[in-house]
């Protein structure tokens, strides 16, 4: 018989997602299905999409989920934990909806050190809507509404929200990572594992922030986004390790 | 249970508590402070309960979102500039079909306003108030005691028809303070189960809540549901208090403090051999508008007092339509009529109509 050595993690729905062509969304499910399998979690995790790309994650993630107001996801992660700690709560959130119209939400929660996961995907606009400036895009950037690109004069700094978390003492873990290569891949999924870990040994906050391609509104190929991330948007969002301090606890 | 003499917001908030409210949050708003003060002294001696002091009212109505979603009796409380702000998630609630129970102690406005009773968000309360197209229950308490009774019935109508209900008081609903008497406390595992919640796929598929459904039949279908359960409650859940009416050539309606304050006034005419009644809703969504359209066939004048200057006068003149001559006196800003005000606008009025 031959050995079956790849399938579709039981946490992913078989679904066709309606992601487009070369976006990261759908390696970052995977990955995360495959997490909630290897930690034998899919029956008491509940997790909590966005407003944004990512709003039918309840169609492709085979847990229980809520859909919360655009950026309150944090919020409303933080009312299901505290009312049951058993359970394993987690957000997923584009950089739109966490460090644009979430931010007071999500800088609370962490200095609060809610016991939750965060995955904040970070793809430098607002996406679904088509396109838009979000706070992460880069200086420089076009987007449908810096048509001659972001001016810092104008349209304030690339926020980098990660390292905004990382200040309170309630965030115990924050790394960024991405998901441009095999290894980049390999990578995140550790730094996902952790996320989940983090909060589940009652240590605090943990957020993960994955630099994600978006081809489409970016108007190039897959190839050529993947690249983009790599050359130029980890310089103005290091790769790396951002706070961890969950061996002092 | 003996007697206690307590405050309102007090008594909203261990009413709750022996309602079975096991989560809670807030953010600091006068005149309501009093609520969650005495809730998070409550909830830390209780081992399954959760105060949450939340950085915003966003944030208190969206975490109440997240532990109703649990499966948890949750509210939140605030005071008409808060409870603009809680719109956003009350409209989502209603698309989600979750229970919440949301106090709001009413203060003068618009805008910032000012911190005396007022009834100004009348409008705001029993239209939806939020985006989408909507109703939440709306209950008008006008005594100690019945802070108590509609609180507490305020979680059951909540989770009987996964709704909003807005409890709908002001400053000095909030401040007075009366005798009151609690009913022993519910347990929450006592309470009826409820086979929508979030709290992991054990034994059973995975499931999602979500208010979005992109597909516009689906969201018509949906939209009937709603329009459906409103009428349901709207047959059933109907309430109101009707006072020295038999023999009444005018009625007074008024909810709340009004209502309250038009008691006394009614008492006082009645003394001066006035033939006048008070009809006064309970529920002001569901409107008891049927109950008071029946009135008309002896009563052709009503008077409705609000503060503020004219929003149930509109439901009133709805449900009555011809049937009865609307007249309407009003006070807002904060301002706190006195029953002999109210007293003097019954007065004036009989005589003009005689």
């Amino acid at each position: 018989m031959p050995k079956q050595v790849f399938k579709r993690p039981e946490a992913l729905k078989d679904n066709v997602t309606h992601y487009c062509p070369g976006c990261g969304h759908g390696i970052i499910h995977r990955l995360l299905a495959e997490i909630i399998d290897e930690l034998g979690i899919r029956d008491k995790t509940v997790g909590v999409p966005p407003v944004g790309c990512a709003v039918l994650a309840y169609n492709y993630i085979d847990v229980d989920m809520g859909e919360a107001p655009h950026g309150r996801a944090v919020a409303v992660a933080t009312g299901i934990k505290r009312a049951r700690p058993d359970l394993i709560v987690f957000t997923y959130q584009g950089d739109g909806d966490i460090a644009a119209i979430g931010t007071a939400e999500t800088i609370h929660a962490a200095n609060r050190g809610e016991r939750v996961s965060v995955i904040f995907v970070n793809n430098g606009v607002f996406g679904m809507t088509g396109g838009q400036m979000a706070p992460t895009t880069l200086l420089g950037q076009t987007t449908t509404t810096t048509p001659g690109g972001r001016i810092a004069l104008r349209d304030g700094y690339p926020l980098d929200l990660s390292q905004m978390l990382a200040v309170g003492r309630g965030s115990v873990y924050i790394e960024r990572t991405a998901v441009t290569s095999p290894k980049n891949i390999i990578k995140t999924k550790k730094a996902l594992k952790k996320a989940f870990q983090v909060p589940m040994n009652d240590l605090g906050f943990a957020l993960v922030e994955v630099l994600s391609q978006c081809p489409v509104n970016w108007k190039l190929s897959p190839v050529e986004a993947c690249r983009r991330v790599e050359e130029e948007v980890v310089k103005t969002y290091p790769l790396g390790v951002i706070k961890d301090t969950t061996e002092k606890g | 249970m003996a007697k206690q003499l307590m405050r309102g917001s007090h008594v909203i908030a261990e009413a709750a508590t022996r309602a079975g409210c096991r989560f809670y949050a807030g953010y600091p708003i006068t005149p309501q402070n009093e609520l969650p003060e005495y809730m998070s002294e409550r909830f830390a001696q209780m081992e399954d309960a959760t105060f949450i002091q939340a950085e915003s009212e966003l944030a208190a109505i969206n975490m109440v979102m997240g532990a109703s979603m649990a499966g948890v009796r949750a509210m939140t409380s605030s005071s008409s500039p808060g409870i603009s702000l809680k719109q956003e998630a009350i409209s989502y609630m209603a698309g989600m079909e979750l229970p919440a129970v949301v106090v709001n102690i009413m203060r003068g406005g618009p805008g910032l306003g000012n911190i005396a009773p007022s009834q100004q968000d009348y409008f705001q309360a029993t239209r939806g108030g939020g985006h989408g197209g909507y109703r939440t229950i709306v209950l008008a308490p006008y005594s100690g005691q019945e802070l108590v009774t509609l609180t507490m019935k305020a979680f059951d109508l909540a989770d009987a028809y996964r709704t909003t209900v807005i409890l709908l008081g002001d400053g000095l609903m909030g401040q007075m303070m009366e005798p009151v008497t609690f009913p022993d406390p519910i347990d929450p595992a006592t309470l009826p189960q409820k086979e929508w919640v979030l709290d992991g796929a054990r034994g059973r598929d995975s499931r999602f809540i979500v208010s979005m459904l992109l597909d516009p039949v689906q969201m018509e279908q949906f939209n009937w549901k709603l329009a459906r359960k409103y009428e349901a409650i709207c047959e059933r859940e109907t309430q109101y208090e009707s006072y020295l009416l038999d023999d009444a050539v005018l009625a007074v309606v008024a909810f709340g403090t009004a209502a309250r304050i038009a008691k006394g006034a009614v008492n006082r005419v009645r003394k001066a051999g006035l033939k006048v009644g008070l009809f006064r809703p309970v529920t002001l969504w569901p409107f008891p508008g049927k109950e008071l359209r029946a009135l008309t066939r002896t009563i052709k004048h009503l008077l409705v007092f609000e503060m503020n200057f004219g929003q149930m006068v509109e439901d009133v003149k709805i449900s009555v339509g011809e049937q009865a001559r609307v007249h309407f006196h009003g006070r807002p800003g904060g301002i706190i009529s006195t029953p002999h005000e109210i007293a003097g606008a019954i007065m004036k009025l009989i005589y003009r109509t005689e």
